[in-house]
């Protein structure tokens, strides 16, 4: 039972960097491939009624880490302190920019907001990164799982890594995106972005799930690692021959199996100490008791298919392509 | 400063905060939701109208709700991980259940009506009003049991010192949060009520003519608002008389109440100083009796005074804090059981009187609108704008009467069962470094200032505004960016 509220974090967190994913990527790249006005609306309406739908994916997350596992759910939050807050920061810059951005009819206007979401994108994708990589490559933490060094003490370049590994794919999930869901000459720049963008976006990710194999992973994770270098070729490939949907399908399967090796080079711990692995927590300390699991199940059980419908059905009813003409 | 003062600060601030936008959400979305219901009935324009203007102003203020609320589920574990550790077992479920039952629901369901309006077929459209106004009830029902459990912690016991939850049944079914439910949903009508009526009675005298939409906005913003006072009295009425046998010492401060009386006199107005030492010496204009028939039902009750509870209190609860380095300047000291007197005392006082003036004032624009006036008087609109503002403070009031009263625990004993379940607030907080929490605490307080300068400023524009032209009628399969924003 606490493995598979273990793996079903691990799909959440999925879940949200495959879909937020794009939205970020949009956010960052709004002044880049939006050149007019009409574009950069086309751009905001391809994620504008979905946007918020995903990021309940990370407040859903969290909640469920709160409920499974309550000291991972602490130890991470507090430890990553500084970068929790500036996660905050930038999604309530870019939630509200995002809603408030069309209401009044200037351009002064439109372009602070603009610029709060795509820094606000930006921002968000490299904590997002940062707390993932502390998460799975360690943290100082003492026997009672509470961080002892400064504030700062877990940024290192393998960190800095996770950082870059989120953005990047963002960058370029969201560039596919736009290609999917546009017509005419932004489908067209946002596919060139995306091919350019490809190698340089989605080497961080690679490595940092190499690094991760490195620390902790077992013989079978080096096939997920390798699993993660064929679905980018492939996903570059379809990119390159025009079959944008194909190439945004082979991203989250990269994506997948990139989160698969990092959580399989977590488990069995949650929270790895970087003092002594003796203080590690692991799965099996910090889970929430049984009876508590059981009725988390029922409760993912009827609700998640559920969840899974009525977004899909979003999608469907927003299904055409958005064009600027 | 010390991290717990800090911490504590930092959640008063953000919440009171995050509770501003929330009623407004509640009770703006169920009657957005009926205007809409009335305009695929009826097919009436003016109803159409109605729901485009309010469903915009709803939106901007949702978007708010949205990202404080973020901020909210981060907290417990970014600044209170101890608290978070403590009760996860139990207080974890009520919360991983609203995102997942209710925030899904809200937030996909509104991306569906606001982008939706020319793709969806009419019923369906207002099926996802509905169904977001719905689920914004479901979370507010989620988060109050998560709340009431911290009030009165019931369905759990305590293995190797912690909570852990034996029945989910018992904690959605708390007596508290039965109580407290109705209590802040009507609260949040309160909210959305006067907000209609206030606005819509200043259009109103603007555009001297009537033209439909307004007058129907004030009648049924008015309307609204004497309901849900009425609800709120009564719910409120069911509150206090749980309070007093689950936390007796929040209602004794509520009243300031030094000795034990019988019977007890309600204090309506005090005069002086309420806090501790001399309580004794406020004058107050006192309602005889009043007091023993609230908590009791029964006029001739005794009703136990502060400085009996506190004996009480002590016995069963000790009367110093453990020695604990965590627990920094607290360690080793004895333990204050009394709340703040003067923040209880005035805030359930506020929180009643300004609920009562702001539905006064909905009652007077009814009776200035009966039978299709249109007053002409300079006063009536900057009153009806005023009175807004009245059931926002009230509830901002209500809910630092219930946190404050509660301390100094963070989880409050459950005087009749549930043995050892309690925490202290000083041993809730997280073991971070001041620099941290006064960094957060600076930058959510400006953030969230400037953000609530624009919601206003945003707000005024539209109100401003007025009803949009409406609107030439969209061919089917049209794609060409319909902007909803
Ligand atoms: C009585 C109702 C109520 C109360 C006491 C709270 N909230 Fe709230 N919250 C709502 C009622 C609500 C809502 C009506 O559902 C909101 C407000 C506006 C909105 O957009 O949804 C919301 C939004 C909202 C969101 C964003 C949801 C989304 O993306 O759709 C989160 C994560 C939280 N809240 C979490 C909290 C936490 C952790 C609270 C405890 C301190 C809290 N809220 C108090
Ligand atoms: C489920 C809902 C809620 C939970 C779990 C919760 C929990 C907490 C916690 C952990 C604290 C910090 C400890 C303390 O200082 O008491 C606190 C304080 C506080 N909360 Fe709540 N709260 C909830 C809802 C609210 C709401 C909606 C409001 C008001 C809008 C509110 C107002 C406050 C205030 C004003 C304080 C500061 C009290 C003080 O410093 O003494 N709370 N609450
Ligand atoms: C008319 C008489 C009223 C009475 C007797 C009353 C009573 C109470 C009591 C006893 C509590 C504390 C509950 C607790 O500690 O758990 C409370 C809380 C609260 N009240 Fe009132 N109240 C009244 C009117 C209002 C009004 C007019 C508003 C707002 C418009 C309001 C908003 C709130 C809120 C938001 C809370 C905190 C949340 C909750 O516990 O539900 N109340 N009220």
């Amino acid at each position: 039972m606490e493995t598979f509220w273990f793996v079903a974090i691990a799909v959440l967190w999925f879940g949200y960097l495959f879909l937020e994913g794009f939205d970020f990527g949009v956010g960052m790249l709004l002044r880049v491939l939006g050149r007019t006005e009409a574009d950069r609306r086309a751009m905001l309406t391809t994620i504008g009624p979905v946007w918020d739908g995903n990021e309940v994916w990370l407040i859903v997350a969290a909640g469920a880490t709160f409920a499974a596992f309550p000291g991972w759910y602490a130890g991470l939050f507090s430890a990553a302190y500084l970068p929790m807050l500036l996660l905050l920061l930038a999604l309530i810059g870019r939630g509200v920019a995002l809603e408030w951005r069309g209401k009044v009819d200037t351009d002064r206007w439109r372009s602070v907001w603009d610029a709060v979401i795509a820094c606000g994108s930006l921002v968000a994708t490299l904590c997002v990164g940062l707390v993932i990589s502390w998460n799975v490559l360690g943290l100082p933490l003492d026997a009672d799982g509470n961080r002892v060094a400064s504030p700062f003490a877990a940024l290192r370049w393998d960190t800095a890594l996770g950082a870059l590994a989120v953005t990047g794919f963002a960058l370029v999930h969201g560039a596919v995106f736009v290609a999917l869901k546009t017509d005419g000459p932004l489908r067209h720049r946002a596919r060139t972005i995306a091919l350019l963008l490809v190698p340089v976006g989605l080497s961080p990710l690679l490595l940092l799930t190499v690094v991760a194999q490195l620390r902790s992973g077992a013989e079978w994770t080096w096939l997920v690692v390798f699993a993660v270098l064929v679905a980018v070729v492939c996903a570059w490939a379809c990119l390159d021959g025009g079959r944008e949907g194909r190439a945004f399908a082979l991203l989250g399967a990269a994506l997948g199996a990139a989160v698969l090796a990092l959580f399989g080079a977590l488990y069995p711990n949650v929270l790895p100490s970087t003092l002594d692995p003796a203080y590690s927590l692991s799965v099996a300390d910090a889970a929430s008791s049984p009876y508590t699991l059981t009725v988390m199940t029922w409760v993912a059980g009827f609700g998640a298919p559920a969840v899974l419908v009525y977004q899909g059905w979003t999608y469907w009813v927003f299904r055409k392509r958005v064009s600027t003409s | 400063m010390e991290v717990l003062d800090l911490a504590r600060w930092q959640f008063g601030i953000t919440t009171v905060y995050h509770f501003l936008m929330v009623p407004l959400t509640i009770g703006l979305s169920l009657l957005v939701a009926g205007m809409q219901t009335a305009w695929v009935r009826t097919g009436n324009p003016r109803y159409l109208a109605m729901t485009k203007f309010w469903g915009k102003l709803l939106m901007i203020n949702f978007a708010m709700g949205v990202v404080t609320g973020i901020v909210q589920e981060f907290q417990f574990g970014m600044a209170w991980s101890e608290y978070s550790r403590f009760v996860g077992d139990v207080f974890g479920a009520p919360l991983a259940m609203e995102g997942l039952v209710a925030f899904f629901v809200e937030s996909t369901f509104l991306g569906l009506w606001m982008f939706g309006w020319d793709r969806l077929p009419r019923r369906v459209h207002l099926a996802c009003v509905w169904a977001f106004s719905l689920a914004t009830v479901a979370s507010a029902y989620f988060i109050l049991a998560a709340n009431s459990w911290m009030q009165h912690p019931v369905g759990a016991e305590l293995v190797d010192g912690r909570p852990q939850l034996t029945s989910i049944w018992a904690v959605l079914t708390n007596s508290t949060v039965l109580a407290a439910f109705p209590h802040a949903i009507f609260g949040a009508f309160a909210v959305a009520a006067t907000f209609l009526t206030g606005i819509a009675a200043w259009r109103l005298w603007r555009s001297r003519a009537d033209d439909g939409v307004w007058r129907a906005s004030v009648r049924l913003g008015a309307w609204a608002g004497v309901v849900a006072f009425a609800g709120l009295a009564v719910s409120g009425d069911l509150q206090s008389k749980l309070m007093f046998s689950q936390q007796p010492m929040k209602m004794a401060s509520a009243e300031a109440l030094c000795h034990s009386e019988q019977p007890a006199g309600f204090s309506v107005f005090a005069i002086g100083d309420v806090s501790e030492p001399d309580c004794e010496s406020v004058k107050s204009i006192t309602v005889p009796a009043l007091l023993s028939f609230l908590a009791h039902g029964d006029f001739d009750a005794k009703v136990t005074g502060v400085e009996d509870l506190v004996e009480q209190y002590r016995d069963r609860y000790g009367s110093h804090y453990p020695v604990d380095e965590r627990l920094g300047e607290l360690s080793g000291q004895p333990i204050d059981y009394v709340p703040n007197l003067p923040v209880t005392y005035w805030s359930f006082r506020f929180m009643i009187g300004l609920g009562a003036i702001g539905t006064a004032a909905g009652v007077a624009v009814l009776w200035l609108t009966r039978g299709g006036r249109v007053p002409r008087s300079r006063w009536f609109p900057r009153l009806a704008l005023a009175s807004i503002a009245l059931p926002f403070v009230a509830n901002s009031f209500g809910w630092i009467f219930t946190e404050m009263g509660r301390q100094p625990f963070v989880v409050a004993p459950n005087p009749s069962g549930v043995d050892g379940v309690w925490m202290f607030t000083a041993r809730a907080v997280s073991g971070l470094t001041v620099g941290e929490v006064l960094t957060s605490l600076i930058a959510l307080t400006l953030v969230y200032g400037v953000l609530a300068v624009v919601e206003i400023v945003l707000m005024r524009r539209y109100v401003r505004a007025g009803i949009a032209e409406p609107e030439p009628e969209k061919k089917p399969g049209d794609d060409n960016l319909t902007f909803a924003y």
